[in-house]
């Protein structure tokens, strides 16, 4: 069937620049520039772009601009060009869109409707460059009070298990076979190195990585995928995924080719079969459920480990967050629908689940108003962008904070949407061999650590700015952000008031 | 009024602002030397005199004593609180007792001696352009954040009421220090220093600037300068003119 | 007061922002003494506030009524306090009304009207409570839900006076040159965002606990969220409310005593916790884990008391000043040291707290000798003159 579908994007190769080195062709793993041999010349097959610009930041002579094409159709506000692609796609396959990534619809970003707020006169600013500013974060169940023995020094109440992050910003869930052994390296050893986590996803850790357990999330989802005694006992966390922000309510499903050696063993399934994560967990069809689940894993780690349960940010977040506390989550996870994924159904990815600052801000609010506010932390995923976010994110009532998107961009991810394709010409979100290696694990995690020394930076600026020297003193604390451009009862769920208020 | 030269005052309960009126008054009527007694707390002695005028004080001055002083040399017979030698210009200041917070905050020129401890963030910003240096000499211990972000000027801290092996407690000395230089008698760990400072032991110029420093401090509080100076002294000094150039990226 | 915030917080502002000067002191031995002194030294300190607010809280005030909760309640009109004293009739034994005694002060303005009661709890009413949680409801009850009447004093054998004016003021208005009591604190005012009402002074009252406190508090917006789940409603928009909160919250509830209580307020930071033995850093980080939304961050000096008890102490990096004073059994606190030298010359020791360390007097009982504490050791000797 001839496809009626135009290309995305336009390459525009300098002819006076390029040199005919081929290295577009070489990068481009979509196969959008090949080398003519009859013409001697680098041509393209401008309909293969994605629009990745891998080829535009390698290309030696800065020969290439890809630029969208325009399509210019007779302006229509709601017949456009993407609603009409989608429909050309489905013409011609008879199936469901696949994409990648999160939500990237033009739904209000409201953390760009929140600003935060700075000491003057009455209180001082805080230099953080000189003075003492702490980001130290613990995750984890905590009680209302302590009790002392008699004497006083001493500590009666036994805590339960708390893990320290020395940023409130951690490493999201990207499983092993979505993204390639160097990703999982990279972000592994960068956690380690900035104090904070990173999260395995749902595809198990591969063997060499246990010796970051101590930095290391392990999530156990419904594929149950490299789940086992060792594995449990390797992270500090275990995290039960229900559901993520990208696809709400939707399992998942690694193709075969994707399944190498490696992933076989680290997933524990035969080479070259498809890994099948169901929508939902068939332990869990109750709240009820969750609970034995939950309490299985503390079972299974004796009690040691603080269990985490993520859910995509839904329209009753907030009731079931407190379900989730009530169930015995010692973290829950709340993913906005701007959250990213390896592989999502379009449909689901633009038109189901919430804003993660809604859910966040009312989940927050119920838990202190049922007064089990202490009893779990809350971390937020799903659009994450910058320290701004961060900051603005623990004020409404977060402990601290997932990245997955940003952290992929530090990697060269640009957000071109093709992670189901396994064709990732970053090398990011692919386990094909020639592309894997374009991530070294060495730079990988520099990046990646720059990238949190740049934030941590700047929450110290932030803090300071407010005159607190304690992320704690943030948390929670609504009186530091206003709305701009809210309606009123945006800002009655975001519990902020008015910039000028 | 006592002598030709000398202005002396029970000041008790006269206000801040009614005080340095008569000192200004004095002071341009040629008075050298001026004797207050029964200070409790007025604010702001020695600011804006402009003379090298001697002033004794009996009691407690208020905050801010000598804030950008020129010129006047203040003995203060019990302690200050804070804010003494707030950006000072020029002159000296002798304290007989303890000194509160932010002495000698953002001092540029002059010499501050203060007997015994001082409060938080001393020294905080003291800086120096050509001939202005700024001196403090603490003959006690101090709190927390003492030579905070030090641009130049030299601060020595004797620590003499310290116990035998016992340590100076102060954290965040010299933090984000960029200048300057602080001597320090007495011991310290690591862990007490800012980032940005480096620790060796003085050489001979050091003792140079010692000996004057220390022989100055034990003129007025009677102290033998030699048994002073045979203490062990560090010199703690900024490692870079310019601590934070990994911060920033464009 | 019904609608508090109207008052209090006219421009409806995030919290209500002020600075001040505080002064504290108290015989350990219990022998009392007059106002004289206290107003004095809190007048020396006349620059750091505004006018709109100054205040003092007396212990061992009413010895003859010591069993009995002493209510100050100020009201605006003869009708509230009709009404008001109809609700403590139905609520309490009434066992003494009088109004309590002022002087035409030239400075106080338009004051209220301002009566005490001394009352007894109504056992037959209150069944399944302590009586100090039926009082504090009872409390908010009158300054929440009835207009134009404020309680701003409950505690026994104490008593709170305050108003808008100078401190020195406030004490002539009221004639504390009258009264008796081995501890005082006081509070001289500047608010910064509203004007003065009689009820905004400080001290801050519960009970018989008193706060006053010099600063703004930065953690505000989550101090209070935090005592909200605690079933606490801040509705004076003030730190000094969220101090007091605070204090009742850990040490009468949770019976954590106060050096405790300290640490959480104003914690160690984590560096200093890490090289610290281990049983006392084991409690210092779960201490800091279990209260984080009680550190009190930004500038603070406060200076807490209650029956046989007075506190002192800044936040953890000095922000704002406190100098203790010695002198035989007397212990003084204040924002500054002139205001002690100036009642008390010749003190034993004087000297500077570190940041976040709290001074402790005790009333001195046969087994407790020692009647201050704070762990900073008094290095100097400093008697002069």
């Amino acid at each position: 069937m001839k496809t009626y579908i135009p290309n995305k994007f336009i390459v525009d190769r300098d002819p006076e620049r390029c040199i005919q080195c081929q290295v577009c062709v070489n990068q481009c793993s979509f196969d959008a520039n090949y080398y003519d041999a009859e013409d001697d010349e680098v041509k393209s097959r401008e309909e293969n772009c994605v629009g990745c610009h891998r080829c535009v930041v390698f290309c030696p002579t800065q020969a290439l601009t890809i630029r969208k094409n325009p399509l210019d159709y007779r302006e229509n506000f709601n017949w456009r060009p993407e609603v009409i692609e989608d429909i050309l796609k489905q013409a011609e396959s008879g199936a469901m869109i696949l994409t990648g990534m999160g939500n990237d619809k033009g739904y209000r970003v409201y953390w760009d409707h929140l600003v935060l707020n700075a000491s003057q006169v009455t209180n001082p600013s805080i230099d953080p460059l000189r003075e003492p500013m702490e980001l130290t974060t613990y995750l984890g169940s905590k009680p209302d009070k302590v009790e002392l023995d008699s004497n006083n020094l001493k500590l009666k109440t036994k805590l339960a298990p708390q893990v320290k992050l020395d940023i409130p910003v951690i490493f999201a869930a990207m499983s092993y076979g979505a993204v390639s052994i160097n990703v999982h390296e990279s972000l592994a050893r960068a956690a380690t190195e900035a104090g904070t986590l990173w999260n395995t996803g749902e595809g198990g850790l591969h063997s060499k990585l246990y010796k970051y357990g101590a930095n290391t999330i392990v999530q156990v989802a419904s594929g149950r995928f490299g789940v086992h005694q060792n594995y449990l006992d390797a992270g500090s966390i275990v995290e039960i995924k229900i559901g993520q922000g990208a696809k709400p309510g939707i399992g998942g499903h690694l193709p075969g080719e994707k399944v190498s050696s490696e992933v076989s063993l680290t997933r524990m399934i035969p080479q070259g079969t498809d890994a099948l994560s169901p929508a939902p967990q068939h332990d869990i069809y109750s709240i009820e459920d969750l609970a034995q689940l939950v309490y299985s894993l503390k079972e299974a780690t004796n009690y040691e480990k603080p269990i985490s349960v993520k859910i995509a940010a839904v329209h009753n977040s907030a009731a079931i967050a407190s379900g989730m506390v009530r169930a015995g989550a010692d973290i829950i996870v709340l993913d906005g629908f701007r959250g990213g994924t390896g592989a999502t159904p379009k449909i689901i990815r633009d038109n189901v689940g919430i804003p993660i600052e809604l859910a966040l801000a009312s989940v927050d609010s119920r838990l202190r108003a049922e007064g089990i506010r202490n009893r779990a932390s809350i971390v937020v995923s799903g659009g994450i962008r910058n320290s701004g976010d961060v900051a603005k994110a623990i004020a409404l009532g977060a402990d601290a904070v997932y990245i997955g998107t940003a952290a992929l961009v530090a990697l060269g991810c640009t957000l071109c949407q093709q992670c189901h394709t396994g064709k990732c010409a970053w090398g990011i979100c692919t386990n094909n061999l020639t592309l894997t290696k374009r991530i070294n694990p060495d730079i990988g995690s520099r990046r990646l650590a720059n990238l949190l020394r740049g934030w941590s930076l700047e929450l110290k600026d932030i803090l300071g700015g407010m005159g607190l020297n304690a992320l704690e003193s943030l948390r929670g604390n609504r009186l530091s952000l206003r709305g701009i451009g809210l309606t009123d009862t945006e800002l009655k769920i975001l519990g902020v008031k008015m910039a000028g208020d | 009024m006592s002598g030709n030269n000398t202005f002396s005052l029970k000041v008790e309960e006269l206000s801040h602002r009614a005080l340095n009126a008569k000192l200004r008054e004095a002071v341009a009527n040629g008075i050298q030397r001026i004797e207050l007694r029964e200070v409790y707390g007025q604010r702001y002695i020695g600011t804006d005199l402009n003379k090298p005028v001697q002033i004794e004080i009996y009691g407690t001055p208020g905050n801010d004593m000598g804030a950008f002083m020129n010129g006047p040399s203040i003995v203060v017979h019990g302690n200050v609180q804070d804010g003494s030698g707030n950006t000072m210009d020029d002159g000296v200041i002798v304290v007989h007792g303890h000194a509160g917070d932010i002495t000698g905050l953002a001092a540029r020129g002059g010499k501050i001696f203060i007997k015994e401890d001082v409060g938080y963030r001393v020294g905080i910003h003291m800086k120096e352009y050509g001939e202005k240096k700024p001196l403090l000499v603490i003959g006690g211990t101090a709190q927390d954040f003492l030579g905070e972000y030090m641009a130049g000027g030299t601060l020595v801290l004797l620590g003499l009421n310290l116990k035998e092996n016992e340590g100076h407690k102060a954290r965040f000395i010299g933090t984000g220090m960029h200048g300057g230089v602080i001597y320090l008698r007495g011991n310290v760990e690591d862990f007490q220093l800012g980032k940005e400072v480096g620790v060796v032991e003085p050489d001979d110029n050091d003792y140079t600037v010692l000996q004057s420093a220390v022989g100055e401090f034990a003129s007025y509080f009677d102290y033998d300068a030699e048994e002073l100076l045979k203490g062990k002294f560090l010199k703690l000094f900024p490692l870079s003119s310019r601590p934070y150039g990994r911060l920033y990226t464009h | 007061m019904r609608d508090l915030t109207e008052i209090s917080n006219p421009y409806s502002d995030g919290k209500i922002i002020d600075s001040c000067s505080i002064f504290g002191m108290m015989d350990t031995s219990g022998k009392c003494f007059s106002g004289k002194d206290i107003t004095k030294a809190i007048g020396n300190m006349h620059f750091r506030g505004n006018g709109l607010g100054g205040g003092f809280a007396i212990y061992g005030l009413y010895p003859e009524y010591a069993d009995y909760y002493a209510f100050h309640i100020m009201y605006l009109s003869k009708d509230s306090q009709n009404q008001v004293e109809s609700f403590l009739k139905e609520n309490f034994h009434v066992v003494v009304t009088d109004e309590i005694p002022t002087q035409p002060t030239p400075a106080i303005i338009n004051p209220p009207l301002v009566w005490r009661y001394f009352l007894e709890v109504d056992m037959g009413k209150c069944v399944l409570q302590e009586p100090d949680d039926y009082v504090t409801e009872k409390v908010m009850q009158i300054n929440t839900c009835m207009d134009g009447a404020f309680v701003f004093s409950s505690g026994k054998n104490m008593g709170v006076f305050k108003g808008v004016g100078y401190p020195e003021e406030i004490a002539e208005y009221f004639c504390l040159n009258d009264y008796q009591g081995y501890l005082w604190t006081s509070h001289g005012r500047f608010p910064t965002n509203t004007r003065g009402w009689w009820g905004g002074a400080h001290p801050f009252n519960i009970l018989d606990w008193t706060v006053v406190h010099n600063g703004e508090i930065s953690s505000y917006g989550i101090n209070y969220r935090c005592l909200e789940q605690f079933g606490y409603l801040c509705t004076m928009q003030t730190d000094t409310e969220v101090v007091a909160y605070i204090i009742d919250l850990l040490m009468r509830k949770h019976g954590l005593p106060i050096e405790i209580v300290a640490k959480i307020m104003a914690p160690p930071f984590w560096d200093d916790i890490e090289r610290l033995p281990q049983d006392e850093r084991e409690l210092l980080i779960a201490l800091r884990q279990v209260y984080s939304s009680m550190l009190l961050n930004g500038p603070f000096t406060i200076i807490i008391a209650h029956q046989g008890e007075m506190i002192g102490f800044t936040d953890r990096i000095r922000l704002r000043p406190l100098t203790v004073g010695v002198k035989g059994s007397m212990l003084y606190l204040s924002s500054e040291e002139a205001s002690i030298r100036l009642i008390s010359p010749d003190l034993d020791k004087a000297w500077i707290p570190m940041g976040g360390e709290p001074i402790i007097g005790r009333l001195a009982t046969e087994n407790q000798k020692q009647f201050i504490t704070g762990v900073t050791e008094v290095r100097t000797g400093n008697k002069l003159r």
